[in-house]
């Protein structure tokens, strides 16, 4: 009994919303990493507003897929929601959404659960949050058709490519203090040393 | 202790045949020609069997606990301790024979695996044996280790061992001679120190390690033979057996010599062809030891308890000379900056402190100022926040350097030295890349 | 209520990112490096939440919750995740380099 109407302006909406909320979150992972921090917010609240945002985003992006499920203008399948790329409807573009959000998804899970899987496994998931942001922006241009057209929304979507691009750019062009890995002595040349 | 109040070195009156060297040949041997086989077999009699069911072994591991034999590597742990956490450890575990040496003032495991290497491999494998392990592994350093494999394909060549025996080559640099490092090392890892404890291992196979200097295992080979009793009419009642000892520096001839604990030091230095100048200071026990003045080491017997008064232990059993005309804070700078570029590099405060405590040290060496303050919080503040004890042993010896060389630390604050010499005495390697 | 506990840090692990020092001023502070230091001895009652919450917020997962054990070392020391499972266990002996 959902009117269609509705269901279209809730799923375009909630993207829009996703968009800005998923830039966020990712300059939030970078902040957290670099070490951005200021009085009011220490490191810990970056870290944990970087949590909340995620979380929050996740659960807005259920609705997203919801509601372009739902509604009945467009077929597009709901195994187009979890695998890339089937979805009859505007194919690459959904796909770029659904791409965005399994890598999403396991970027979510993985950090749910990294306590069990240990830093290196968590650090490797973590970092196809790199994937993920450019295939939601990918998702966001050839989804978004006319609405692009319109100031805001523009304003919203080069708005967010800027944020992202600054804080990758810092991300990359910053030196962070390492702590040196693991220094192994010179292995042995002689022939009984295995290696 | 009578025989030294006259103030002559001589030597202890022994029993037939407990008498000293155990380890090191009897005459002043060639180090680059070991005992082969035959020639093991002829001075000190067949292997000793160490295997057989769990009473026996408990029983032989009972006669290593009357023998009182500690850890020969510097910790002095009791080996009968570890002997029997690891026989009643629930997964088979490796014998690991820690001959990498990678402290560079010390040369008496190469030189005990290059003269006496069927010593080590006997006690390797009764060692395995006593614990039930399913190998023995050596790990030498890169100049003993062809010596070491050379006799190991004997053994195996004559079926001479009931486990396997497996030889490598040890890596470079201070912190891989780490008891954990050498297990990760033989455990196809990295050889830098993974945390206590020791463990070797990769997914799903993972048992315990034994890891134990190849002095030690020596030892073993011949309590094993000859029993505790034989063991202890060397030495002290506290500290038994024989032990081997690098002297260097500013003596005769620097080497390594088979004493027994509770020597005084003059008499090592005797033994070393005496001093070769005044000296100024002693660094005991190795570069994680305790600088000693000179004066206030040479009359104590050279033991745990005998070293007491200075706050010093054999340790590592190295025993470094700095004479008189040299610079005692320079050369502490140098020691310093060398453990701290030796730092496997995986912990904060190891890398950064002891680089701290380093620069502040060569600042002070070359005539510029100390700030001791600042050095002493950084000496507390690295004491056990690393992974393992590197950043511990080197502020023990800095912490001694600054009580020792007080003096000559305000000499160089007013912009002064007193030494003669800037000629750099204790050697320091490259450390690995 | 929980059994008491203490905070261990992996030193291998930790970067000195200073998390944990901002949540828990009272139980950890920074190094001249920024790496922390933990206060000897069981946490009190009241920042058990906190010590919980600072071991999940570690960005290197190098914080570690443990329950006070007899000979656990003074300086909140713990194993690295990779060699988590002791094998062995001497009852004596303070390891010194070396051995």
């Amino acid at each position: 009994m959902a009117n269609p109407q509705w269901l279209w302006f809730l799923s375009r909406g909630s993207g829009i919303v996703l968009l800005v909320l998923f830039t966020a979150v990712m300059a939030l992972g970078i902040a957290v990493r670099l070490g951005w921090a200021s009085r009011r917010w220490p490191r810990f609240a970056v870290a944990e507003l970087h949590r909340a945002l995620a979380l929050f985003a996740v659960a807005l992006l259920g609705l997203h897929v919801v509601t372009a499920l739902a509604d009945p203008y467009v077929t597009i399948g709901w195994t187009a929601t979890v695998l890339p790329f089937l979805s009859p409807y505007r194919t690459a573009a959904i796909g770029l959404g659904t791409l965005a959000a399994d890598l999403g998804a396991a970027v979510l899970l993985t950090s749910v659960l990294r306590h069990r899987l240990g830093f290196r496994a968590w650090r490797a998931v973590h970092w196809l949050a790199y994937l993920a942001w450019p295939a939601a922006f990918g998702h966001a241009l050839s989804a978004g058709g006319g609405d692009l057209h319109t100031g805001w929304v523009a304003a919203v979507i080069w708005g967010s490519a800027a944020v992202a691009a600054v804080t990758v750019t810092a991300r990359l062009a910053v030196r962070i203090r390492q702590v040196p890995g693991p220094r192994p002595g010179t292995p042995a040349k002689l022939p009984g040393a295995r290696r | 202790m009578t025989r030294y109040e006259t103030g002559l070195c001589l030597p202890a009156p022994h029993r037939a045949g407990t008498a000293l060297p155990r380890l090191l040949p009897g005459a002043p041997a060639d180090v680059t020609s070991p005992a082969s086989l035959r020639a093991h077999l002829r001075r000190h009699g067949p292997r000793p069997s160490c295997g057989g069911d769990r009473a026996h072994r408990q029983r032989l591991i009972d006669e290593v606990e009357r023998s009182h034999l500690t850890g020969r590597g510097g910790a002095a742990f009791p080996a009968a301790v570890k002997l029997r956490a690891l026989a009643a450890a629930p997964r088979i575990p490796v014998v690991i024979a820690n001959g990498v040496e990678g402290e560079p003032a010390s040369a008496k495991d190469k030189v005990l695996l290059m003269s006496a290497p069927h010593l080590v491999l006997d006690g390797a494998v009764c060692a395995a044996e006593l614990t039930g392990a399913g190998e023995a592994v050596i790990v030498a350093h890169e100049a003993a280790w062809e010596t070491v494999r050379i006799a190991a394909a004997e053994r195996r060549a004559a079926d001479y061992d009931p486990v396997p025996v497996r030889v490598l080559a040890a890596a470079a640099g201070f912190t891989a001679g780490e008891a954990s490092a050498v297990v990760h090392w033989a455990g196809r890892g990295a050889p830098v120190p993974t945390g206590r404890p020791p463990r070797l291992g990769g997914p799903g196979r993972r048992p315990a390690a034994l890891v134990s200097n190849v002095e030690t295992l020596a030892h073993l080979a011949l309590i094993m033979r000859h029993g505790a009793s034989w063991f202890r009419a060397a030495g002290t009642p506290a500290e038994p057996g024989s032990m081997l000892v690098t002297i260097l520096g500013e003596v005769r001839y620097p080497g390594v010599y088979e004493i027994e604990p509770g020597t005084p030091v003059s008499c090592l230095l005797e033994l070393a062809g005496g001093t070769t100048a005044e000296p100024g200071a002693l660094l005991i026990g190795g570069y994680f030891g305790t600088w000693a003045a000179a004066a206030d080491a040479l009359p104590l017997p050279f033991s745990a308890a005998g070293l007491s008064p200075v706050g010093a232990v054999p340790g590592a059993g190295v025993l470094a000379v700095l004479p008189a005309r040299a610079c005692g804070l320079a050369e502490t700078a140098r020691l310093t900056r060398y453990l701290a570029d030796s730092s496997a590099g995986q912990c904060g405060p190891c890398i950064f402190g002891l680089g701290a405590i380093a620069r502040e040290l060569e600042q002070a060496a070359a005539l510029g100022g100390c700030d001791l303050p600042a050095v002493r919080r950084w000496l507390r503040d690295v004491t056990g926040r690393g992974a393992c004890r590197h950043p511990d042993g080197t502020a023990l010896m800095v912490a001694s350097a600054l009580r020792v060389f007080r003096a000559e630390i305000t000499l160089h604050e007013r912009g002064r030295c007193s030494a003669i010499s800037s000629a750099a005495v204790l050697p320091v390697r490259e450390p690995a890349p | 209520m929980t059994s008491p506990a203490r905070l261990a840090v992996d030193p291998i692990a930790c970067d000195g990112r200073g998390l944990c020092a901002e949540l828990l001023p009272g139980l950890i502070t920074l190094d001249d490096w920024g790496f922390p230091v933990i206060a000897r001895g069981d946490i009190p009652a009241s920042l058990q939440k906190e010590a919980a919450a600072v071991a999940r917020l570690c960005p290197r997962l190098a914080l570690r919750l443990e329950q006070a054990a007899p000979n656990s070392p003074d300086r909140g020391q713990i194993p690295p995740r990779r060699s988590s499972r002791l094998v062995l266990r001497p009852d004596t002996g303070v390891r010194r380099p070396g051995s």
